[in-house]
Formats: C-alpha cells, sequence, structure tokens
C-alpha cells in the first residue's frame, strides 16, 4: 500500500498536459549585435595588416629565420634561463632564510630584497658591467685571510657573465617574494600533522609544504619567466647579441626598422605561447587533489569533440 | 597498579595572559580509553597537545611510556630536546586531528605510508603494505588511491586514523575527531575507534559525544577552567557526578 498524496500533474488551464509543449530558447539581440561589431573591427584590423605595404612582410619572412637572428633567439633564452633557474635558486634560499627563527637570517634576506628591488634592472646591469672598476682583482681564500686564487675581474665577469648575474640576482629578490607567499598560503595545520606525525624537517619542507605551495607560486612564476623573456631585451645595452640588440643592428644596417621589430615580436611572442602553454601543464601537475576531477586538457578536448562528431 | 602508559604531572601552560592549564594530573595505565570532557576553552585540545609537546608547557612534565616528552634529565638538570629528537618522540604518539589535516596532493594510501617512510625509514613496499592494510582495516579497500578531498568528512578521518596507527604508536591522541563531521557521518568513525579500543589501544579522547564515553572509556575526565575537576569511571563521572559545574555542563549536553 503507498503511502502520501497521490503525484500532482503541472495542467495549464486548457488541459494541456506542461511536459509536451516546445521550449522556445531565451533570445539576446545584444549579443549578437556585440559579436556583429567586434567582428567588423576584426576584420578592419587584418585587412589593414596585409594591404599596406609600409608592413614589409616580405622582408619579415626573410629574416625570420635568419641565422643571426636564429642566434639571437637562442642567447635570449640562455639569458632567460639563466635568470629563472639562478634567481629561484637565490629566491628559495632567500624565502627559506627569511621565514626562519635565526633573527639574522632573516633580516639579511628582508635587505637584500629590499635593495635588489629598489634599484633598477638596468642600473645594476651596468653595475656589474663595470665591476672592474669597484674591485680589479677577485680573490677567493679564507675569509680575512690568506687568499689562493686571484682573478681579474675583467676575465671573470665578462658581459655574458655580467648580464646573467645581474638578471639572476634581481629576480631572486622577486622570486624570494614568491616563494614566501607560496609557503605562507600553506594551511598551518598541514605543518602540525606533519610535527605530530614525526616527519623530518627538510622532508616537511620538499613533500608537504612546497608541492602545496606550487599552486600559488606557479601562475606568479610563469608571469616572471613571461616578463624576463621580455625584461632580457635591457641587455642590450651591454652590447650583448640579443634579439632586441640584433635586430636592431640589422635595421641600422638596411634600414628596413618595421620588418625587423615585426621579426622580433613575432619570435617573442613565439616563445611566450610556447611558454604559456608549459605554464598550464605545470599547473595541472601540482593541482593533484586539489579538485574531484580535473578539468580534461585542450587536447583531451578537442579529443572528445571529434568523437563525437564521428559518434 | 601497573605502570602509567601517559603521565601528566603539574602541567602549567599559557599564551600570553590567558592561563589555559592550571595544573593538570592524569595517568592513563596501558589499553586504557580515557575521554576528555568539558566545555571549549576549557583547555582540554591544549591538553592533548601538551602531552606530544605540538605545545611546550611552561611548569609540569608529561612522560610517556616512561619517557620524558621534550627533555632529557641529566642530574638535576632538564636539557631542552633538538627538534629532530622531539620530531622522535612524536612517532610514538598518534595525533588525530578535528579537522582531519590529511596531505591534500598525496593519496589515502600516500598519506598513511609517508610517516612509517620518512619518520621510521620503514622500506616502501613494507610500508605500502602496512598502509594498505591499515586502510582495510578502517573499511577503505577500495579508496586506497583516492586523494582526500574526493572522499567524504567521515571517511578523510578514517585515512586520518589509519595514518595514526600507521607507526604502531604507544598511545594515540583524539583531538573532538567528529565534531567536525556531519551528524551521519559520526557514527562510522566513532565505529572505527570502538573498533582500536576493543584491541587494546591506548587512547585519550576529547570529545562531545557522551554515548561513547559512556559505552568505551575506561576513565572520563571532566574539566573546566585549565583544572581537571573530576575523573573516574563513567558510571560514576557521568551518572552520579560530584561536582556541581560537572552536573551543570552534563544536564547541557545530554
Amino acid at each position: 500500500m503507498s503511502v502520501g498524496p497521490p503525484p500532482v500533474r503541472e495542467e495549464l488551464e486548457d488541459g494541456i498536459d506542461l511536459e509536451r509543449l516546445k521550449v522556445v530558447p531565451a533570445r539576446y539581440p545584444w549579443r549578437w549585435i556585440a559579436t556583429g561589431v567586434v567582428a567588423v573591427l576584426l576584420a578592419m584590423a587584418g585587412h589593414a595588416l596585409v594591404t599596406n605595404p609600409a608592413w614589409d612582410w616580405k622582408v619579415v619572412g626573410e629574416y625570420l629565420f635568419y641565422e643571426t637572428i636564429l642566434r639571437a633567439v637562442w642567447l635570449t633564452l640562455k639569458l632567460t634561463a639563466l635568470g629563472i633557474v639562478l634567481g629561484f635558486a637565490i629566491g628559495t634560499v632567500l624565502a627559506l632564510m627569511r621565514l626562519s627563527r635565526v633573527p639574522l637570517l632573516t633580516s639579511v634576506a628582508w635587505t637584500y630584497v629590499w635593495i635588489f628591488r629598489s634599484v633598477p634592472l638596468i642600473l645594476q646591469l651596468l653595475f656589474w658591467y663595470n665591476l672592474a672598476i669597484l674591485y680589479r682583482y677577485l680573490s677567493f681564500g679564507v675569509p680575512f685571510g690568506p687568499s689562493f686564487v686571484q682573478v681579474a675581474t675583467m676575465d671573470l665577469i665578462g658581459p655574458l657573465t655580467a648580464a646573467s648575474l645581474g638578471l639572476a640576482l634581481h629576480q631572486g629578490a622577486y622570486a624570494a617574494e614568491i616563494v614566501r607567499a607560496g609557503v605562507l598560503s600553506v594551511d598551518q595545520g598541514q605543518l602540525e600533522a606533519a610535527a605530530a606525525l614525526g616527519v623530518p624537517r627538510g622532508r616537511q619542507l620538499r613533500r608537504i609544504v612546497l608541492p602545496q605551495a606550487m599552486r600559488t607560486i606557479v601562475p606568479t612564476a610563469a608571469n616572471e619567466i613571461v616578463g624576463l623573456v621580455k625584461g632580457t631585451s635591457v641587455v642590450y645595452i651591454m652590447a650583448l647579441p640579443e634579439l632586441f640588440y640584433q635586430v636592431q643592428v640589422i635595421y641600422n644596417r638596411n634600414g628596413r626598422i618595421i620588418a625587423l621589430l615585426l621579426v622580433a615580436t613575432i619570435w617573442y611572442m613565439i616563445i611566450t605561447s610556447i611558454l604559456s602553454a608549459a605554464q598550464f601543464y605545470v599547473e595541472r601537475y601540482f593541482a593533484k587533489g586539489s579538485a574531484r576531477v580535473l578539468p580534461p586538457t585542450p587536447l583531451q578536448r578537442l579529443r572528445a569533440a571529434v568523437a563525437g562528431w564521428r559518434g | 597498579m601497573s605502570a602509567a602508559m601517559v603521565e601528566v604531572r603539574g602541567v602549567h601552560k599559557s599564551f600570553g595572559a590567558l592561563h589555559v592549564l592550571r595544573g593538570i594530573d592524569l595517568r592513563v595505565r596501558p589499553g586504557e580509553v580515557t575521554v576528555v570532557l568539558g566545555p571549549s576553552g576549557s583547555g582540554k585540545s591544549t591538553l592533548l597537545r601538551s602531552i606530544n609537546h605540538l605545545e611546550r608547557v611552561d611548569r609540569g612534565y608529561v612522560t610517556v611510556d616512561g619517557q620524558l616528552m621534550g627533555y632529557r634529565r641529566a642530574g638535576n638538570k632538564l636539557h631542552e630536546l633538538k627538534e629532530r629528537q622531539i620530531l622522535k618522540q612524536r612517532t610514538q604518539i598518534g595525533f588525530v586531528f578535528q579537522n582531519f589535516n590529511l596531505f591534500p596532493h598525496l593519496t589515502a594510501l600516500e598519506n598513511v605510508a609517508e610517516a612509517p617512510i620518512s619518520a621510521q625509514r620503514r622500506p616502501r613496499a613494507e610500508a605500502h603494505a602496512e598502509a594498505e592494510a591499515l586502510l582495510r582495516r578502517v573499511g577503505l579497500q577500495d579508496k586506497t588511491r583516492a586523494y582526500p578531498r574526493q572522499l567524504s568528512g567521515g571517511q578523510q578521518q578514517r585515512v586520518a586514523i589509519a595514518r595514526a596507527l600507521a607507526l604502531r604508536p604507544k598511545v594515540v591522541l583524539f583531538d573532538e575527531p567528529t565534531s567536525a563531521l556531519d551528524p551521519e557521518l559520526v557514527g562510522e568513525v566513532l565505529d572505527t575507534m570502538r573498533d582500536l579500543a576493543r584491541n587494546g589501544t591506548t587512547m585519550i579522547v576529547v570529545t562531545h559525544e557522551i554515548g561513547f564515553a559512556r559505552e568505551v572509556a575506561d576513565t572520563v575526565v571532566f574539566m573546566d577552567a585549565g583544572r581537571v575537576v573530576e575523573q573516574g569511571p563513567p558510571s560514576v563521572v557521568l551518572d552520579r557526578p560530584q561536582h556541581e559545574r560537572t552536573r551543570a555542563f552534563l544536564s547541557k549536553v545530554l
């Protein structure tokens, strides 16, 4: 025997069953109008790019894979990699110093960040470049005691070393704050749980804290990397043949300014696009466990769409 | 009378001007279940956290299985232990948190196997096999590969209990293990704890579950304002409390 009222059937006054009526989707005319306006503007921009001969697309094509340009791209990549890897190594050490319980370490880390964030990168680079004026020789040995090796500063720190050093030290200050923010974002209970389980300190950091901190660190760090790719262009003041310096050299010779600026633009965009794609997958890796189900990657979405089409 | 597994003697603890523990004495014998009751702010959690030295006490001392927690005695002096040694002492004490504090980026199995591998240096394969057995024991054998966020609150707390047991501790401390759970999920966690008690695990449980205290506890301790007001078997403390304060508290929660 069933209990409770009989199921109610929604009915209109004219006795027609609601379930059998046709559904008319809501219309949004303004969305269509906005779409139309933007499409026209896009077409105009595209047209202006293609039809104006001053853009010099033919010359762009000639120089895009020119050997000197490729070597310049390589140098730009090398400077970026050195700046980021060394910068984040310095930054991680600084962040841990800042979070330590030793007063001198905290204040040294704080001071470092303060100085290197205060001085413009271009100024720092010039300092490193001219280090030989400040200290003619660098010696390695016992502090305040005898020295074992002495090198002329000029021989040790060439333009490339000065540039990487400057970029890394500058980047280190920013990286320190990024890593510190990441570590602070991890819930205190995580450290407590690890401590209660007797997990050793170093392992707490590597296994418990940093992987969770990476969720906060990666997006900001990616920003920094992308910023640095283009930021490396300031080393042109040291006459290092990276991408921006190289296109200037070429257009000063042949006068095709716009075309060569475009070459540089395209290369910076290519590098940034690759990095952005990498960022997506790195973020996804560190997101494990953070959501019940991770959203599909673009590739998975594409595959699903193709499968849907066929089916 | 057998030796105490956990002994708390004259423990005081303040946070700034707030005097949270005002001289606590407690003895827990091996295999015994002690339930600590009391209003919030009475110092129950601080007491538990002092036992495994997550909080350093200001006065008094704690021993676990005869070992002084956090200090080493040499003649007339107490030497503070280094963090590394304190971490080692803690491996003898399991701790279950109110908010589980599972590691969200590790699977259930990895959560349970982490401490045996890193704190006790047990071989990986052995630790994993034992973690699997522990998860089976708390009824989660088919959730070993799940991440904490893919589990319900009750399941997460059961993983946390398995994680606490993985170190083969001499005593397990529970800090309000069911307070963060939906009423429906409380039962499965209490069942797991009941099962541990039956198997002779020494436990100290801070909880508001009077029913659990009545059924499982050997000793019930009632705390208020940083002091132990009354302690004894549940039949006495819960049914015939001697103190007015205990009676007032029980009349509200029952």
